[in-house]
């Protein structure tokens, strides 16, 4: 369970200071599916970030499963990134000189396992994406689509309790995006928390719940099935 | 993260900008090559010399005329220079401590014998230089005691054999610059030492020698002195009793085998000492190699390094990679230098087989730390710049 109080993340710009996320209050359950909507600016990806332990609050409190992670030390936050949170990002984000199996060991690097058992979970963990046969090849050499699953492999392979997405479709053609989004739907099956953040109600909606921001606030807070446009929830936003 | 785990991320990193890595890793492995190079050539000269001289006898120093650690020329500047005579030599006996005494002229001579001659080095000396140069006998005996004249010889064994191909020497009469000398000696092989071909030589009694070159003075004087302590004493005292036969005129000069090898160590010390520093220099251009490649990967990698954090990498997991990469970078140049190097004292001893060459492990191990070390300070700047890296902004880098 992510329990957000009074969360912010301000920046600091030439004597400005800009209000990422503004006192955030919010609270998401374990397994649940949320999408994560708003404005170019309006703090999903800090958002995102600071539940990701890859940032960290300017001031409030972000309690992970009962335990304040907002004070904790570089080394522990990069466990809990390594044992409990999985990331997708738009870009991709494999290294180009290594195989889709190397970048989906690299987690398991990372965190000490043995080389045996790294390759046997990452091949595992491709073919559950359906990339098994894909597995020597280097991200030059793979479909965006497939990039994408074999980043999911990887977000994957050390079993995260939370996978977080940050337009995982915003460079992928429709086919290819509703593969990847399949594959969400199916983890979130299996008991992960998916939040995604996206600018597409398409995909938002296929979440259970909807949160949308606007300048780091949250300004509303809807079932999925009941949102239409992004301008549409942010008319009915309270102000 | 395990150690092997990390150095095979490291050399994976390195393996893929092979051409940029290897520019900076060619510093690093000139450095290392020459002081391999260098090292194995002074350290072999060295060995070379201590053998050699380890072949005469310990305790020697050397009296020649003349004074060449003043300024001003011998016989130039008033009077007359009084060169080393017999009884110069003969006078030094009577100081304490002084075992023996080999006063030495030679010069070159046919020796004959029948229809037989070869032209070789005549020595004059004395009884005494047979303990101090450890010349060994295979038959017979050396020049007998005192400085008298006598037709005597002592052949060596290169010598006895051309002349008496068939068999022994001794008891009988070689003839040499007019004399007719009767062979008392000859010496077992010896061979080279320190460019002296101890075994085409004759000796004879100085006195004799004198004589057959028309000669009133000694070329030197060889002194043997029982214990190494006493040098300094044996030294005054010589230079006492030349100077009180010479009319107060030191114009000779005093040259102890131990002063002779500090000598040579020092000049041999410098010479490794600055080839050495040139191997600093290039090391150093290599460090500096290494940490521009480091900083600039960083600069690229920068993606790669956001990417590693969001998996779980701790700040002080990039600080270790960074390092390893630039340790095994820089490894990499030691072990090509070493190689190098290697190769180079290889084939310098097989071309010059002669060339006293000594290609040292320890200096090798030692040259491969260095540059593992060298390599580790390079690469703590760009390192620290690594783990120093915002986490989320490195992963929106371009
Ligand atoms: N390192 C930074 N320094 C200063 N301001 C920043 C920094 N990172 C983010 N911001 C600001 O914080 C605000 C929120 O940024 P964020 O990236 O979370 O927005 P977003 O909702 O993800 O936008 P988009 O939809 O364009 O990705 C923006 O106004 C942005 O300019
Ligand atoms: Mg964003």
């Amino acid at each position: 369970m992510i329990e957000l109080t009074g969360l912010s993340r301000r920046y600091v710009l030439g004597g400005e200071t800009i209000r990422a996320l503004d006192a955030i209050d919010e609270t998401i359950r374990s397994g649940e599916h949320l999408a994560v909507m708003g404005p170019s600016g309006s703090g999903k990806s800090t958002l995102l970030n600071v539940i990701g332990c890859l940032d960290r609050p300017t001031s409030g409190s972000y309690r992970l499963d009962g335990r304040e992670v907002a004070g904790l030390a570089d080394h522990d936050l990069a466990r809990l990134r390594r044992r409990e949170i999985g990331y997708v990002f738009q870009a991709f984000h494999l290294i180009p000189r290594m195989t889709a199996l190397e970048n989906v060991e690299l987690g398991m690097l990372f965190d000490g396992v043995a080389r045996n058992e790294r390759r046997e979970r990452a091949v595992a963990a491709l073919e559950r994406v359906g990339m098994g046969a894909r597995a020597h090849h280097r991200p030059g050499e793979l479909s965006g689509g497939e990039r994408q699953r074999a980043a999911i492999a990887r977000a994957v392979v050390m079993r995260p309790r939370i996978l977080l997405a940050d337009e995982p479709t915003g460079n992928l053609d429709q086919a290819s995006g509703r593969a990847v989004l399949e594959l969400l739907d199916a983890l979130h099956e299996q008991g992960l928390t998916v939040i995604v953040v996206t600018h597409d109600p398409g995909v938002a909606r296929r979440a259970q719940r909807v949160l949308v921001l606007r300048d780091g606030r949250i300004v509303r807070r809807m079932p999925a099935v009941e949102l239409r446009s992004l301008d549409e929830a942010l008319a009915g936003a309270v102000p | 993260m395990s150690l092997f785990d990390v150095l095979r991320f490291a050399l994976r990193a390195l393996l893929g900008e092979k051409l940029r890595a290897s520019l900076s890793w060619i510093g690093i492995a000139m450095g290392i090559a020459s002081v391999v190079v260098i090292t194995s050539v002074g350290d072999g000269a060295r060995r070379f010399v201590l053998e050699e001289f380890g072949q005469f006898g310990s305790n020697l120093l050397q009296v020649s005329p003349g004074k060449v650690e003043t300024i001003g020329v011998p016989g130039v500047v008033g009077g007359t220079t009084h060169k080393l005579s017999l009884e110069d030599a003969t006078s030094l006996r009577s100081i304490p401590g002084i075992t023996g005494i080999a006063p030495n002229v030679f010069g070159q001579a046919r020796v004959e014998h029948g229809e037989r001659g070869r032209s070789v080095f005549v020595l004059g000396t004395s009884r005494d230089a047979c303990d101090m140069w450890r010349i060994e006998l295979s038959g017979g005996e050396f020049l007998p005691e005192g400085e008298a004249r006598a037709a005597l010889a002592v052949l060596g064994s290169k010598l006895a054999r051309e002349l008496f191909p068939d068999g022994d020497a001794l008891g009988k009469f070689v003839r040499a610059a007019g004399w007719r000398l009767r062979v008392i000696g000859v010496a077992s092989p010896r061979g080279q030492v320190l460019g002296w071909d101890f075994d085409d030589v004759a000796y004879v009694p100085v006195a004799s020698a004198l004589d057959m070159f028309g000669r009133e003075e000694l070329h030197e004087i060889d002194v043997s002195f029982s214990h190494a302590e006493l040098a300094d004493e044996v030294v005054a005292s010589i230079r006492t009793r030349l100077s009180e036969r010479h009319d107060g005129r030191e114009d000779f000069t005093l040259v102890t085998q131990g002063a002779m090898l500090e000598m040579f160590d020092r000049v041999l010390g410098a010479l490794t000492l600055g080839v050495a520093a040139l191997g600093g220099v290039s090391l150093l251009v290599g460090a500096v190699g290494v940490l521009t490649i480091l900083w600039i990967s960083v600069g690229e990698r920068t993606q790669e390094i956001g990417l590693a954090r969001a998996l779980g990498a701790s700040a002080g997991t990039i600080l270790t990679l960074f390092l390893a990469e630039a340790t095994l970078l820089s490894m990499a140049g030691g072990l090509a230098g070493l190689v190098g190097g290697l190769a180079c004292t290889t084939l310098a001893s097989w071309l010059w087989p002669s060339l006293p060459l000594a290609p040292s492990f320890g200096y090798a191990l030692a040259a491969l730390a260095t540059s593992a070390i060298v390599g580790l300070i390079a690469g703590v700047a760009p390192a620290v710049r690594a783990a120093a890296l915002d986490p989320v902004e490195a992963l929106r880098a371009e």
